[in-house]
């Protein structure tokens, strides 16, 4: 009989008395100084969802999903029609990385225009995206799947292309409303391998960014944790007001959505759909997702 | 194909539908054999939970031939049978790795909703709103099943279908009901629903050691199920159920108490009226008298087991009886793949025959009648069975 063993224990890939340790051999401890705190003041916007449901509608969850559908149906409508930036390909400010500097590690690139990472954004004026997530594959390898920033597109949804121009340069292309793109060239500002990778946009980006994503391991053994800081500038005139309806109430929303793709990439080597699936509406498929994405 | 499709509350319907694809690697599709109508899908057919779209495909309970595998389903051949657990769940995750399955981090297209509502995303299941992941349910003829290299198990040579059948769902689902109960000898557990999950539950709480069930409904033809499968019966609209459970346990109250009805109690109690008359003004989602009643019933120092679904913000729940006598609280959907070996294993051996509560099989095409009767308890039906 072939049903003796428990087809569903996985975890004997890993040390198979102890589910919970996770490939921690593959982990390695990074040494970066403590950073920012994890929950900054740009960190979690939903907190207040949960008191917005209550006081709002008397604690009616369905209430509110009803009706934030029907709201969210004009912000969706603008997505579906090119509105989303994609400015998440874009990067951002990035504590951890100015830590680097305060601390006592000093195993950086270290090329002058490191000390000001946020040059490119004038003080202030930025939108500021901070988000993470814990993976179950090592550090090494999310790095290195990270590094090569041709990778990127498969999983954020509005980046068109990424391509690599030399060690440190890499030409970024998004879409953007009205079936237009938005192009920029970025740099690598600092490297540390299997932990960090900090950019920003060079000279004439369409939206001057900045970001960084670090990789750390997680308590016991528990996978690793992806950290991406993010600030851009949104562009003036139509496509900056696209950008600002869209992400003004949860910019973190699409970086957070990239993100968990990422994740079911490198965790189940795929990414969770329906789209193209049999459904008994007009179509006769799933034909999108659903039009709930950013808000509720 | 020919699947049955979701138009609104109280709407199904046997539509024509494009046959289901392989869209990622590690799919499979399978020609679905046998399929049933759960309590749960009775929530969707009523309305309660959000996210549904027109046409959804319904249905979790499903098994079948396997028709085509994916490039990376390397442990499947064309022509296996199998049975599909409700829950779809990816196997590399940390909740898969710690064989809690319906907390899957990775199969929930639609994460960022639960992730909003409730601070954080349950596994995707299939046929079960796009909260849920959006996931064509198998009440169809065919149906796309991601992950098919960890999900679908293998049926021994030997069995029926309608013996294996509810492995997807409500057999795990009524034996982690009980499980969750952390039952020891002599102990006395009350379980409120005799509907599959309660059934099944009873079973479940024998079979783990339990000495007493007291088993808690008004549908005449299921409470003599619970007589039969060994418990005491208590018909709760001909007393008052606090007080029966008290004076039938000594004046301890139960070791421990299941809810396998959930948020759609029936009843006249006063909160249950309150609560009824909320959720037809769609104030509430849910009708949480059984809840209130079993933390209310529960002895010292027991656990209260909640297989029955929530989906909102309850009121006015006695947490303070509760805290007073420091009950465990277990709930969530079920961790199906976690119990397929052993559950397995006793239906082999014939320690448990799960047909027993088929009431009635129809054709996939009369799905609708089926969803009616089943919703409204009449022809004495417990549990139906469709062969697409
Ligand atoms: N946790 C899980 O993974 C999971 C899986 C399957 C089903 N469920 C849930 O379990 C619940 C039961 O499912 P089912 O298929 O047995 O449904 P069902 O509708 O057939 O059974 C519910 C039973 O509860 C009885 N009932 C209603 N009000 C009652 C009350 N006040 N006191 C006592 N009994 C009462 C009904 O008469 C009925 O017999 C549902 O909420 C379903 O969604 C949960
Ligand atoms: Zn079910
Ligand atoms: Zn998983």
């Amino acid at each position: 009989m072939t049903y003796t063993a428990n087809p569903y224990n996985l975890a004997n890939d890993s040390d198979a008395t102890d589910p919970r340790r996770i490939e921690p051999e593959d982990i390695r401890r990074a040494d970066l100084p403590p950073s920012a705190p994890l929950h900054g003041a740009h960190g979690y916007p939903n907190v207040a969802l949960p008191e917005r449901i209550v006081s709002g509608l008397a604690g009616a969850a369905l209430t509110t999903f009803a009706v934030t559908k029907r709201r969210d149906v004009s912000g969706a409508a603008l997505a579906l029609a090119g509105g989303y930036l994609m400015y998440r390909a874009a990067s951002g400010h990035c504590p951890g990385y100015a830590a680097l500097h305060t601390g006592t590690t000093h195993a950086t690139t270290g090329s002058p225009t490191t000390d000001s990472p946020t040059a490119v954004i004038p003080h202030g004026q930025g939108i500021k995206v901070e988000k993470s997530f814990v993976i179950q594959r090592p550090a090494s390898e999310l790095f290195a799947y990270w590094r090569n920033f041709e990778n990127l597109p498969r999983f954020m949804d509005h980046l068109e292309s990424v391509t690599i121009q030399d060690d440190t340069h890499s030409h970024w292309v998004a879409k953007a409303p009205f079936g237009k793109t938005v192009a920029w060239d970025a740099e690598i500002i600092n490297e540390i391998p299997d932990r960090l990778i900090a950019w920003r946009s060079t000279e004439n980006a369409d939206i001057p960014n900045t970001g960084s994503v670090s990789f750390k391991p997680a308590t016991g053994g528990r996978g690793t944790v992806l950290k991406v800081n993010l600030e851009y500038l949104p562009p003036a005139g139509i496509l900056g007001m696209a950008v600002a309806k869209l992400f003004g109430e949860e910019p973190n929303q699409q970086v957070s959505d990239d993100l968990r793709r990422f994740k079911s990439l490198m965790e189940a080597g795929e990414i969770p759909t329906v789209e193209g699936q049999p459904q008994g509406n007009k179509e006769g498929f799933t034909h999108r997702k659903p039009l709930l994405k950013t808000t509720m | 194909m020919k699947a049955l499709c979701w138009h609104g509350k109280n709407q199904v319907s046997v539509d024509n539908v494009p046959d289901p694809k392989i869209i990622n690697d590690r799919d499979i599709v399978i020609k679905i054999t046998s399929t049933a109508i759960c309590g749960s899908d009775l929530h969707l057919y009523n309305g309660f939970i959000p996210t549904m779209e027109d046409g959804d495909i319904m249905g979790h309970e499903f098994m079948g031939e396997v028709v085509e595998t994916g490039k990376a389903v390397g442990n499947l051949a064309i022509g296996d049978r199998v049975v599909i657990p409700f829950n779809i769940a990816c196997g590399n995750c940390l909740h898969c790795k710690k064989d809690e399955w319906s907390l899957c981090d990775n199969s929930n297209p639609n994460a960022q909703l639960p992730e909003k509502l409730y601070g954080g995303t349950p596994s995707a299941l299939f046929g079960y709103s796009h909260m849920y992941g959006g996931y064509a349910g198998g009440q169809a003829e065919y149906a796309r099943v991601p992950y098919g290299d960890v999900g679908p198990y293998k049926v021994p040579e030997g069995l029926t279908d309608e013996q294996v059948l509810f492995l997807t769902d409500i057999f795990p689902t009524g034996y982690q009901a009980a499980e969750n109960c952390n039952i020891q000898a002599g102990d006395t557990v009350a379980i409120w629903g005799c509907g599959p999950v309660g059934l099944f539950a009873i079973k479940s709480a024998f079979l783990l050691g339990a000495e007493r069930v007291i088993a808690i409904d008004w549908v005449p033809e299921r409470l003599k199920l619970a007589q039969e499968a060994g418990a005491e019966i208590w018909d709760y609209t001909k007393g008052n159920t606090l007080e029966y459970l008290k004076e039938a346990t000594g004046g301890e109250g139960p070791n421990s108490c299941i809810d396998s009805v959930g948020m759609e109690a029936h009843g006249l109690s006063v909160d249950n009226v309150y609560d009824k008359a909320k959720q037809l003004a769609r104030l509430g989602s849910d009708r949480p008298h059984v809840l209130r009643e079993a933390i209310m019933a529960c002895g010292k120092g027991g656990t209260v087991s909640f297989p029955g679904v929530y989906g909102g913000f309850l009121d006015k729940i006695p947490f303070g009886a509760a805290f007073a006598k420091g009950l465990t609280f277990k709930m969530g959907q079920t961790h199906v793949h976690r119990y397929l070996p052993k559950l397995m294993e006793h239906i082999q051996e014939g320690r448990i025959d799960p047909s027993f509560l088929i009431t009635h099989r129809l054709p996939l095409t009369d799905a609708p009648q089926g969803y009616k009767m089943f919703k409204e308890k009449t022809d004495n039906c417990i549990k139906v069975v469709l062969k697409p």
